[in-house]
Formats: structure tokens, sequence, C-alpha cells
């Protein structure tokens, strides 16, 4: 694809539209082909959806509002495009979803399972005991017990301890009849997986089937606690997820349409349903991951700079090979620390919304979705970036004839000091290499220049304001193995090992055997050992398999 | 100045920040340190502060601080039994009770992680450490300068091993105590210098609890951070700038490197370069030093004066980088000698900090 041609751009995207736009849709592929794909974005404001033909095209699209149970906007979403198919909507073989319920869950303790929380580790670890830097009320609306038992690995993979059935049962005796869920985490499982899947097993036994079970070597990395904490929150959002699920299959069953579904997760991958149903947790933070990708996709670009300007804030990321970059440090999930891959992500208060002070400060206050009625240029009495870049020329169709002439000067220097704030935040995301451009979404796009310093040139795709649908509906599928290898003997076959492992996970996911390919081993020396060791990751992506 | 008397867990998170600035770039992450403390305090009570000169003249001191791998304690925390353990041992071999908890280095996870192991002992914590800042090995502290012997050596880990030495110098202790970490997975609990009241005043850098928490509180309260930690610390300010580049490489188990910053506002056009070996050694701008070790050198966040940890540098930070003079006895020519730039392989003579423009 190559790059569209600039689009106008409203800056009105704030506020919720049930537009639907709808292109021609081409004839099938082959006869019988299933071969449109439906993207969907649960944002914190609006629930998007776009319908993709095999060679990325938009042919239809919606914005409708979020709804408080997320399932009844997501519904409206999906029936919105299609209909608008109208006799191609048998055509659809795909639904990719990208939602922030497992988010909001864990923020307002709501549908949350209860959890007993498992450590194998001891006599290690125990001067830190799980959940203890939880909020209280968090913890309290998911904790059915913790305990640190016997069991896990040294870095050089001798046992800590063995584990001890024993005890292990007689803790589960504890928590029966009061846990959905088991969360297990044994020292060093990331690199030596055993304990933890015997304890599983025997969990399994002990409590049966109806009780889930979620190991920390498949949910996150090393570093014990956070990675303890990922596990849990895991353990918690089984039911969270199956809802959602339950909710898309059912408005697929309602329309007779037997498409294949998927969760978008947080390094803008995707998983099939079925495997998102064991790891909810991964769905968290998908939403900017989806917007990188869906602006690469739109602009025909794989390395790149991303701007996704909102009401109140942009968001810039790194597109590097079609992925996000994947920030150095681990984020926080309700107040939790997790070690979760997350998109690199740089947000400023700088949007369409942002409010200009009465000597010209750029925000951080915004109007959000107030925009339509606040803003100088829709009649109201509030000076916005929004009527700053009127006023300079940019926005089409609206008029700066409403921005009062007192206000001018103020504005004119609030659009500089926006742009300086801007230039530096594309300085500080590109490493200071300014060879590569900037591709511009979301509604508040016109604030950036087409001359912003430190980029090529800078792109406006068509479709940017539902680029976080579109992000999901072309997602590819990965999987990745973390370890701790020896640096001298026996490296190459550890390196060959965590490439086959990752190359699994990622056909696991949905993967097509034949696409998925490593694209990334990253090795990092650990300090302070005597015997030279090394931290590896190992990550294999591809497009998915057929259907 | 004034000393605080005891540390409670509202303390906890400036106390850590303070640890965090006079880690001088090392040291290792604050965070695993606070959580230990934090649960210590809640299962053990606030523990007091005590000067140096409140502990009796042949009351034993056990000073403390983890050995081992960042990446191993970030995944396998201590038991929080280990102080337990090397008490009991020291208090066999020297056949009275220990009086007071030390940390070794106040700098980094080991200046907070002082506070657990006192608490689990139900001791007090001396107002003091041997450094007075970060340093990366086990030789370089201040009973060595002030030629103290390695009497003794106790190293607890996470399964309850104990190992006692009896090394005949610094380095010696260095290498063994090194060896005997690997064996025990690669983190454990040490004591040493165990010196009683007496033996340890002029030979430790006294006010350095206290001092984390005022750097600490100073950094938390203050509408201008930066401006108020350079005017507590008496601070040198290097330069104000961003990182431009962060080069490392690992060699003899550390990690070594270098750090660009270009200088942004007042300091446009002006370049500094810091020295990395776990800690931050040296700051060069266009080849003349502006700071060395054992002076202290640290790079804050420009907006939050959160100390920047050598790790944890990227591109494109905004940050300062601040030094500000060590405690006199790393400047005799014993604490040079160990702890100087040469110690550190650099060619160079050390100068103090204020006498560097």
């Amino acid at each position: 694809m190559t790059p569209t041609t600039p689009t106008t751009t409203t800056p009105t995207t704030t506020t919720p539209s049930a537009t639907i736009l709808r292109a021609d849709v081409p004839a099938r592929t082959a006869p019988g082909a299933r071969d449109l794909r439906v993207g969907i974005d649960v944002g914190g404001t609006n629930t998007d959806a776009v319908v993709l033909t095999a060679d990325g095209r938009v042919v239809a699209r919606t914005k409708q509002p979020t709804s408080a149970d997320v399932t009844t906007g997501l519904r409206s979403a999906l029936t919105a495009v299609l209909d608008s198919l109208g006799e191609h909507a048998g055509r659809v073989g795909r639904v990719m979803l990208g939602t922030t319920h497992a988010t909001n869950a864990i923020l307002e303790r709501r549908g949350l399972g209860r959890v007993a929380a498992i450590r194998l580790g001891g006599p290690a670890t125990t001067s830190v005991p799980p959940l203890q830097s939880w909020p209280g009320d968090l913890a309290a609306a998911l904790s059915a017990g913790s305990v640190v038992l016997p069991g896990g690995h040294y870095v050089d993979g001798r046992p800590i301890s063995a584990l001890d059935e024993d005890r292990l049962r007689a803790f589960l005796d504890t928590v029966a009849g009061q846990v959905d869920a088991v969360a297990l985490t044994g020292v060093f499982s990331p690199a030596f997986t055993d304990h933890e899947l015997a304890a599983a097993e025997l969990v399994r036994k002990h409590l049966g089937d109806a009780v889930q079970v979620s190991m920390s070597h498949e949910v996150g990395s090393l570093g014990l606690l956070e990675r303890e904490n990922a596990t849990v929150l895991n353990a918690a959002l089984y039911q969270v997820i199956a809802t959602v699920r339950d909710g898309l299959q059912q408005t697929l069953a309602a329309r007779d349409l037997d498409a294949a579904t998927y969760f978008a997760q947080n390094d803008g991958t995707l998983m099939t349903m079925d495997y998102a149903a064991d790891y909810p947790v991964l769905t968290i933070g998908s939403g900017p991951s989806n917007s990188i990708r869906g602006a690469a996709c739109l602009s025909g670009l794989d390395d790149a700079i991303v701007a996704d300007v909102g009401g109140t804030s942009t968001d810039f990321g790194v597109l590097v090979s079609g992925f996000p970059r994947e920030s150095a440090a681990g984020v926080e999930i309700g107040g939790v620390r997790t070690n979760f891959r997350m998109p690199d992500i740089l947000a400023l208060a700088v949007g369409g919304g942002t409010v200009v002070g009465p000597d010209g400060q750029v925000g951080p206050q915004s109007v959000g979705y107030r925009i339509s009625r606040e803003a100088f240029v829709f009649g109201g009495a509030t000076a916005t970036l929004t009527d700053a870049g009127v006023l300079a020329g940019r926005g089409t169709g609206l008029s700066a004839e409403r921005i009062p002439g007192r206000a001018h000067a103020r504005l004119r220097q609030a659009l500089a000091d926006a742009e300086a704030m801007l230039a530096d935040a594309v300085d500080r995301i590109t490493l200071g290499k300014a060879d590569r451009p900037l591709v511009v979404v979301g509604g508040g796009a016109f604030l950036i220049p087409d001359d912003l310093p430190g980029v090529s040139e800078v792109v406006r795709p068509d479709h940017g304001d539902v680029a976080n649908a579109v992000g999901a509906a072309i997602a590819m599928v990965s999987g990745t193995v973390e370890t701790i290898i020896p640096a001298g003997h026996g490296r190459a076959e550890t390196i060959a090992a965590a490439e086959e492992a990752a190359c699994h996970r990622a056909i696991q996911a949905g993967g097509a055997p034949s696409g998925v390919e490593v694209v990334e081993i990253n090795e990092v020396p650990l300090s302070y050992l005597n015997e030279p060791a090394l931290r590896l990751r190992v990550k294999a992506a591809g497009p998915l398999g057929d259907l | 100045m004034q000393s605080i008397d005891r540390i409670t867990p509202d303390d906890l998170p400036a106390f850590a920040r303070g640890c965090g600035v006079l880690g001088t770039g090392g040291g290792g992450s604050v965070d695993s340190g606070l959580l230990a403390a934090a649960h210590a305090l809640a299962e053990y009570g606030d523990v007091p502060v005590v000067p140096l000169d409140r502990i009796a003249a042949d009351g034993l001191v056990l000073p403390l601080s983890g050995i081992g791998a960042p990446t191993v304690s970030h995944e396998m925390p201590m038991s929080g039994e280990e102080p337990v353990l090397i008490a009991a041992e020291v208090e066999r071999i020297f056949g009275r009770p220990v009086s007071a908890v030390m940390a070794s280095e106040i700098g980094g996870s080991n200046g907070v992680g002082a506070v657990a192991w006192a608490a689990r002992l139900g001791l007090p914590l001396v107002d003091a450490d041997g450094m007075g800042r970060a340093f990366p090995e086990v030789q370089m502290v201040s009973q060595n300068v002030a030629g103290l012997p390695v009497n003794l050596i106790v190293l607890a880990d996470v399964q309850g091993n104990l190992t006692t030495l009896r090394p005949v110098d610094g380095p010696w202790s260095e290498a063994i105590a090194r060896a005997v970490t690997v064996a025990c997975g690669g983190s454990a609990l040490m004591a040493d210098y165990v010196l009683t009241g007496a033996e340890l005043r002029g030979a430790v850098v006294e006010g350095s609890v206290s001092s984390a928490l005022r750097i600490g509180r100073t950094v938390a309260e203050s509408g201008e951070p930066v401006k108020a930690l350079v005017e507590l610390l008496q601070a040198t300010t290097l330069l104000t700038g961003k990182v431009v580049d962060v080069e490392r490489r690992t060699g003899g188990g550390f990690v070594r490197g270098s750090l660009i910053l270009d200088g942004t506002g007042a300091d446009r056009g002006r370049m500094l370069r810091v020295e990395i070996q776990n800690e931050n050694l040296v700051a060069f701008e266009d080849g003349r030093v502006r700071a060395c070790v054992p002076d202290l050198i640290t790079v804050v966040d420009v907006e939050t004066a959160d100390a920047v940890s050598t790790e944890s540098l990227r591109y494109g930070q905004r940050v300062t980088v601040l030094s500000w003079p060590c405690d006199p006895l790393w400047r005799t020519p014993r604490g040079l000698e160990i702890a100087g730039p040469r110690a550190f392989g650099y060619d160079l003579d050390y100068t103090p900090v204020e006498h560097l423009r």
C-alpha cells in the first residue's frame, strides 16, 4: 500500500457518532471465500468497528458510544457494520476485538474472581509475602488467601526446595469452595517450569476442573513480585473475559455468522478467544498497540513514529518493523506493579480540547468531550487548542469568526508552545533520529503541523480516527519466551530451544505454522555473577493461519 | 542539623528516595528493599535510630548488606530470617549480644534494606554507614579506610546456610565472599567489620540515615525539588541537559559504560560525559574532569529530583547531574587508594569537586 493523500479532519471526534461509512465491497477473492475481517476497539469513550478487505481496505466503519457494561456497545458496533455490509456480511471470516474490559474490571474492582495465590519459593522470598504492596481494597476484592510454600529454583536451576505436596494439599483444603482460580508462581519459573507444572496438576486433581489455574511462567517474565502480581490478576479475570467472549459469540450466533474470534493483546498481536480465555490479563493495554499498528496499516509504513491526537492528550509510539516498540519498565495496573510487555508510549497533555490559560499556558486541563459546546469555535467561552488551530488556518470546515479578538495573541502563543512541546516529545520518542515519517491519527490530528521538526514527513492517512479498530483487524500473532542461559558452553543450543518454544507459542495463539518466524532475540548480560550468564528473550510472530 | 530518632512506615518512601540519591547511580533498586522494609515494620514495629555516640564503647554493632546479582534478588527475594542467623552467629563468636544494626552502604537497596533487618532483629539502627554513598566492592568501606581489620565476615543465605570467613585483607574478603554468594545461588546477606562502638568512632560516615531521610523529605516537600536538593547537599550542578547516548558493556562481573549528556537551557552548547561502573565514577567536560570518585555524582530527574539509576538511563531523559563532597575520610591518602579514581582504573589524580570548575 502507498501512503494515502492527506484528508481533512474535523476536530469533533470526541463526540460519538453512529455514522456508518460504506465504500464499495470488492468481489470475493475466491468463490465462497470468507475474506472480510472485522476489527473492534473498545475505548474509554467510543467503541469503534471497521470492516477490512483481504488487502487491508476499509469498507465499513462505525463509532458507537462505549457502554458501561462494554458488551452492549460492542454489540451495537458489530451490528452496525454487519448491517452496512448487507449481503456481504456472510463473508466475514474473522472478528478481532481490543477491549478495556479487563482494565476496567481491575480499576473498578468489579466482577473479579476469588483467587488463591500460591508462591513456590520457600524458604526464600518470605521477606516480601504475596500481595504485600497491593491496594487493600483490590486485595480484599479478589484474594481468598495466599501462602509461600517450598519449591522453586535457583538461577542455576538447582531446586530451592522440593515441592511439598502435603503442604500444598493442606493449603488447598483451607481455600476449597471459596476460590474460582489459583495463581501459581515459582521462583525462576520462566527458566525452570517443572514445579509450577507439577503443582498445577496437583491443584486440578485436588480442587477439580471448575477451578482454573494460572501459572506464572505463562504470564510474565523475570522479576518475581511483578510476575506474581500479573499471575494473580490473570487468575482474577477469567470470568470477566469469558463474559466478553460470550457476548461477542452470542451476537455472531444471532446473525448466524460462524467467524473465528480473537482478542488483541498488549504487544500488538492477537490471540484466539480460547487462548485469551486462559490469559485474560494479556488483553490489558491493547489500545495503544492497536492504534500504532492501525496507523501503520493505513499509511502503508513499517517503520514510523505514530501520534494519536485525542481530546485530552497525544500518545506517541514507535513502529519498528511493523511492531510497536516496547517499554523498558513494567507498568502499573490499578496500583499493582507488573512486568508486562507494553508499547513504549509517551503521553503528552496536548489535545484538541486542551484549555489555553489566560496567559497562553497550554493545559494540562482539557474540556474533553464537552469541546463541542465549550470551545470558542463551537460558540462556547473557553479557549482551547482547537481554537488555536482554527485561528492558524488548520482544521478546515470551522470558522475563526467566533474567536474573540482579545484571545488571538494568547492562542497564537499557545499553539507555538504546543508545537514546541510536540517537537520535544518527537525528539524523545525518536531517540534523536530524524529520518522517519510521523503518522498522525485521531480527532486532533490537525494540531500537528506539516513541518514538525524531527521527522522526515507528516503523513495523515484516511480513516485515521478509527486506526485502533483497524489495528485490531490486521494484527499478527506472537509468542515470547524468556529465560536465563549460560554465556559460554551450551548457549547456542539454549537459544535454539527458546526459538522453537517461542514459535510453538505463536502457533498455539493461532499463527500459521508456515508463516511464524523469530522476530526478536534479546540477550542481556547479568552483572555480579562469577559464572557469565545472560538473560535471553525470544519473540516469534507471524500471520494468522488458514480458517 | 536535626537528626531523627526512629523510622516509621510513613518515613519509608522518603527514606528510599534519599537512599536512591546517595546511591550515585548504583547500589541496586530501592523498590524491592522498600517492600521488605514495609513488611518488616508492619510485623515487628518501628526502628529506633541512634547516633553512634549513644552506642556503649563495648557495644557490638552489626553492619549488614546484601551481596549478589540484582537480577537474582529481583527474582529471589530474601527469606527475611538471614539477619537472625547472622546475629546469632556473631553473638556466639563474641559471647555477648549485638547492640545495634548498621547499614554497610546507605546508597540504594542496602540502605532501605537495613531498616528491614534492624526491624527483624528488634534492634536500633545506628545513624551511620560504611560509605555515605554506594560502592561496588566489599573492601570499599570506611572501616577499611580507617585501618580496621576485616576480622570477620558472616554470610547467610535464603536456605539458612551460614558461612563464616576470616579473610586476610579487603580484596580477599571481596573474592571469597563473592564466591560464597555464587554457591548460595547469587544472593546473600553479609555482615562484615563487626566492631564495638568505640572502634567504629571515626571509622564510619556518621549521620547518613538522617541524611537520607532529610534528602527524601526535602525533595518530596519542595516545589522546586532540584534546587532544594542542591541547596541541601551544597552540591555543584555539573550540567542540566538531555541524555543523548548510553553505552553499556559488562566486564569482570560489573556493568561498565558511559553516559553522554547534551546541555539544555542555560547549559546549551555544553556536553558532559559520565563514566560508569555500576555507580557514576567520573564526569568529564571537554576532556577536563568536573568531578570524580570518591565524591558523589548523582543523575536526577530534572522535574522530580528522583535519582536515575545507571540501569534506567535512557536516551532523551531530561536530567541534572549533581556532585557533592564525600565524607572527609575518603579524601585521606588511604581513602583515595581504596576508592579514588585509580582504584577504578582511571589514570587521574583526585581533586575535590568544590575545587573543579
